[in-house]
């Protein structure tokens, strides 16, 4: 199942560590994950998975470690720059832009890999391009009825949805997505699957998810976090038949 | 040497007035992530209310009776204003409050007219406490050291000793866990609004005869006490206090200098004789600069230290 | 697409409107145009200017800024030297491109600063521009080269140099000019908004963060749209100093920063064309009740700050949001609840004044020898009557008025379902 991994991973976390204050919420955390690989991370809740995607897009510093993307470091950057050199991250809480339309919505998340930076020059209604590529994303997710609609106003599906295309609409190689299926419907999260498997092809995938499902039907590799550790990662057979992971977690959701 | 003691003398008195009201302004933005503007008004209306108390009853009882008239009104903004515009951000409590300056400007000219009240110090008050080689010490100023001093150490034990002051201990460390720690946020609020008044009114009682009641009080007072609280760090009582003193010392210590730039250049050799904005820039006494020290002090720092002295949060 | 140009009937007919204005106070007798009507207009095309680019960063960005008179006073102060130069010789430009070299050195001015207060964002960032605000006002106090003190500097616009041929000797012309700088502005900026950094202003607006994660380092944003606001500012203020041909201190100090947060929150914030509304609204109401009543910030604050808690997105939020209520052809239902409301709301309103005025005559205008006259009549301040029927006016009026608000809402909402349900069987039948 697994791509095999060819010269260097295009996301490689060394040793990790990360602590609020007097608590250690991340305590060591290594883990390689190959260009393609369809990666899921798991574990209870508090256990520090959403704190890890923090760290690896920049939101919050690591206390301790490394952390390469293709082989560049980076682990000082920016959040921007990281995004920049192609990692793209969605939230699990919905973070959009509530008073813009849907449109905008996805046409600002395209702006910069198109290259327009800071231009106060370019006119946006003249760019057809652009223009057709946020159209051509809005069909993608389902989303050109809502078109003009404030953001704000979308249901909690639709938003999710709209989370997701912003994230990959800036064509990031790696993309990390924190629960996007969580709070929606079976009908729902067969729905969002089906179109993060479509929108993430070829890409690098890492996904926090807490349905058992979704994770052994979409992962090549799984890891196991648990209170800030790795406890398990491998191919899902393996991490199933894993005893740890099954007293630690699994034990009680599969069967 | 004389004037360097008591010039450092009256920068302390006047560093803790500021502080007084720096740190009201400090503990509400951290409880609150609401920074008022009408500050300095609660500080201005403490002063007038002050006055027109102590015509009546005397200054003593209007030392007690201002402050706490203040902190109602600061209660009553909260409740009725702050709490109502909360759901609609940051952005709109700032506005808010920076509205209830023009009001509480134009209100206070209203009702007590536009010409300074003859609001003086306590006769028994006003004597030298000391003399430093000629020079005299008031006895009010000791004290206003010594009120701002209690207040201080007040407001500490409160902080320290008392279930609510240990929630506004967490709320300034951890500003995010404020609303989860289950206690009554909306009262909590109140309190601390209502409290930070409270400060600002006692600040206005004490120094509105040590500078002049006049409505052109809190238009003066105002800026330099934002500057304060940024220089010291938002959120940082520690770092306030620090800037409220250095701020304090500077000014009075910009006001008795007679230099100007182009006098530290001159042993090197450096004269001006031509005229223009540059030269001007070099000679105008440092005195004249003491107004806008404070400003400048604040740029630099943030320069440096875009957090302020001791900030550790943004915003 | 006609997202971009679909009001621009509105627009169209505002220019014309503006054009012909001068002349429908033109007096045929004495062939002479009104030199109050003249000015004020003039003033209102400046602060639209200011208002306008202040909500390049208030309701654009996010920003609250309060130095934002600094780049429309240090345009204006610039203008002057610049005209006086212009006019000895030195300076070989024509008039009307002068306002440009004001907006520069507003762009240079705000660039030095927006590289340290946009650091910060939000309260910091507010704290910062109060801050850069009273240094640039405390500076202008004691530097006389450049800002001249308290007299401030002065120039004379006839410098002789124009495109056109115009001396702008007469009030009109210098209107013309100042008509179409604000032209040439408004249209600046609004192309602004339609561009990537105008959309990534509203972006960081919204959630910053998010932008981040998008490539956009929020700071940038925050720093250019600071700049050319200022750019914008600094040609408002040399229009000012084109029309008053002097600036003083009062061009750049706090209380016009204030106004400009007011115009632009009062006219509304979310719509490209609430602060014209918002500058007009003040300006007209500064030059006629700042005549009649010495309390007239007060008013004006108790507007902004009604407007703060009950109308956020301002007069051209509250007139929005009637746009699917007139699409539906509902809006004449609206017509009795408003009259409702407007009564009980008149009421309260003059009590208010009434209270207002009979304070500000006891103190201030005791103070200056006024006297309070009402339709002819002299008021006694100190009698009981006027301040009891004020009193009841205002609470009477302010019940009344909660009741009556009460109603409103209900028929507001009903109307709004009524919508809402019919917006969903349309779409049910679309699909
Ligand atoms: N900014 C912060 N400051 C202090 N503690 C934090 C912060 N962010 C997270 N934590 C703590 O870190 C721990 C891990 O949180 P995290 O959100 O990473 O868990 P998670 O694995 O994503 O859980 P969930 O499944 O609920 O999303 C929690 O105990 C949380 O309280
Ligand atoms: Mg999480």
């Amino acid at each position: 199942m697994s791509i095999p991994a060819s010269g260097t991973p295009a996301l490689s976390i060394r040793e990790i560590t990360k602590s609020f204050g007097q608590t250690a919420i991340i305590r060591g955390v290594s883990l390689d994950i190959a260009a393609g690989e369809r990666h899921a991370i798991i574990g209870p809740n508090g256990a520090g998975k959403t704190t890890c995607f923090n760290l690896i897009s920049g939101r919050f510093p690591i206390s301790s470690g490394e952390i390469y993307l293709n082989g560049e470091r980076i682990d000082q950057l920016p959040p921007h720059k990281i995004n920049r050199m192609g990692l793209s991250r969605s939230f699990q809480i919905t973070s959009i832009f509530q008073r813009m339309s849907v449109f905008e919505n996805l046409r600002c998340a395209l702006l910069w890999s198109r290259g327009y930076r800071y231009s106060f020059w370019s006119p946006l209604w003249m760019q057809r391009e652009l223009n057709a590529q946020a159209e051509f994303l809005l069909e993608d997710l389902n989303l050109h009825t809502r078109r003009d609609l404030p953001a704000g106003l979308l249901s909690y599906a639709e938003q999710r949805a709209l989370e997701i295309g912003m994230t990959i609409a800036g064509g990031a190689s790696v993309i990390l997505l924190d629960e996007p299926t969580a709070g929606m419907s079976n009908t729902e999260t067969d729905y969002a699957m089906d179109l993060i498997r479509r929108v993430t092809k070829g890409k690098t995938l890492v996904m926090v998810e807490h349905d058992m499902k979704v994770v052994f039907d979409l992962a090549d590799v799984i890891t196991v976090l648990v209170y800030g550790q790795v406890i398990a990662s491998g191919p899902p057979e393996t991490v199933r038949a894993n005893p740890a992971v099954q007293e630690a977690y699994l034990g009680a959701l599969v069967e | 040497m004389e004037i360097v003691l008591i010039s450092l003398l009256n920068g302390l008195v006047y560093g803790m007035l500021l502080f007084m009201l720096a740190s009201g302004l400090t503990l509400i933005f951290s409880m609150m992530g609401v920074l008022n503007f009408a500050h300095a008004s609660i500080y201005m209306i403490g002063a007038y209310l002050a006055f027109t108390v102590s015509q009546v009853l005397g200054f003593f009882p209007a030392l007690i009776i201002a402050p706490i008239l203040c902190g109602l009104l600061g209660a009553a903004i909260e409740i009725y204003g702050l709490r109502r515009v909360h759901h609609n951000g940051h952005i709109a409590e700032l506005l808010f409050t920076f509205g209830l300056v023009f009001i509480i400007q134009r209100g206070v000219q209203m009702t007590w007219g536009m010409l300074p009240m003859a609001y003086r110090v306590p006769a028994i008050l006003d004597f030298p406490l000391f003399t430093v080689y000629g020079a005299n010490f008031p006895a009010y100023r000791g004290f206003m050291l010594l009120i701002s001093a209690g207040m201080l150490l007040a407001t500490w034990l409160l902080l320290k000793k008392t279930r609510i002051g240990l929630i506004i201990q967490a709320a300034l460390t951890h500003p995010q866990m404020a609303s989860s720690l289950g206690h009554n946020v909306p009262m909590v609020f109140t309190i601390v609004f209502a409290g930070g008044c409270l400060l600002a009114g006692l600040a206005g009682v004490i120094g509105g005869n040590y500078q002049t009641t006049e409505p052109g009080m809190a238009e003066a007072m105002g800026p330099i006490v934002f500057v304060v609280v940024v220089f010291g760090g938002l959120g940082s009582l520690a770092g306030c206090f620090i800037a409220s003193i250095v701020m304090g010392v500077i000014q009075t210590f910009a006001v008795v200098i007679d230099y100007s730039f182009i006098d530290f250049l001159k042993p090197l050799g450096i004269s001006v004789t031509a005229d223009n904005l540059l030269t001007e820039i070099l000679t105008v006494p440092v005195a004249r600069i003491g107004a806008l020290l404070p400003f400048a002090m604040m740029i630099l720092i943030l320069l440096f230290r875009p957090r302020g002295l001791l900030g550790t949060r943004d915003t | 697409m006609n997202g971009a140009f679909g009001k621009s009937w509105l627009w169209i007919a505002a220019v014309a409107f503006a054009l012909l204005l001068p002349w429908c106070f033109y007096d045929f007798h004495t062939a002479r145009h009104s030199g109050f009507m003249l000015s004020m207009l003039s003033q209102m095309g400046m602060m639209i200017i200011l208002a306008l680019s202040y909500n390049m960063l208030l309701g654009q960005a996010g920003l609250f800024s309060l130095c934002h008179a600094t780049f429309f006073g240090i345009g204006g102060y610039a203008t002057v030297h610049f005209l006086n130069a212009a006019g000895d010789g030195d300076l070989p430009l024509p008039m009307e491109i002068i306002p440009l070299l004001g907006g520069f050195s507003g762009l240079g001015l705000a660039i030095i600063f927006g590289y340290m207060a946009t650091k910060q964002r939000a309260t910091a960032f507010a704290m910062i521009t109060l801050g850069i605000g009273e240094l640039m006002a405390t500076a202008a106090l004691m530097f006389h080269h450049f800002f001249g003190g308290e007299g401030g500097v002065s120039t004379n616009r006839m410098i002789d140099h124009s495109l056109f041929g115009l001396t702008y000797a007469s009030g009109v012309q210098v209107y013309y000019l100042i008509l179409a700088w604000t032209l040439i502005a408004t249209l600046a900026m609004f192309f602004l908004t339609k561009t990537p950094l105008g959309r990534m202003a509203n972006a960081t607006r919204d959630n910053f963060e998010r932008a981040q994660f998008m490539g956009y380092d929020p700071r940038v944003v925050r720093f250019l749209q600071f700049s050319l606001s200022g750019l914008f500012a600094g040609i408002g203020g040399a229009l000012y100093a084109i029309t008053y041909e002097i600036v003083t201190f009062d061009a750049l100090a706090g209380p016009l920063s204030a106004n400009a947060l007011l115009m632009a929150y009062i006219g509304g914030t979310t719509v490209f064309g609430g602060p014209v509304l918002g500058a007009v609204l003040i300006t007209l109401l500064q030059s006629g009740v700042s005549l009649m009543s010495n309390s007239w910030l007060v008013y004006v604050g108790v507007l902004f700050i009604s407007m703060v808690i009950f109308a956020p997105s301002g007069i051209a939020g509250l007139i929005m949001g009637h746009k699917p209520i007139l699409r539906a052809g509902k809006l004449g239902q609206l017509v009795v609840p408003y009259i409702r409301v407007l009564v009980p709301g008149l009421l309260l309103v003059l009590g208010f004044v009434g209270l207002v005025e009979l304070t500000s005559f006891l103190t201030i205008g005791a103070a200056q020898g006024k006297t309070l006259v009402l339709g002819g009549n002299k008021i006694d301040v100190h009698a009981t009557m006027p301040w009891l029927v004020s009193a009841i006016a205002l609470f009477g009026g302010g019940a009344w008025l909660r009741i009556e608000a009460r109603h409103f809402r209900r028929v507001w909402d009903g109307l709004m379902a009524d919508l809402k349900s019919a917006d969903g069987k349309a779409e049910r039948v679309l699909a």
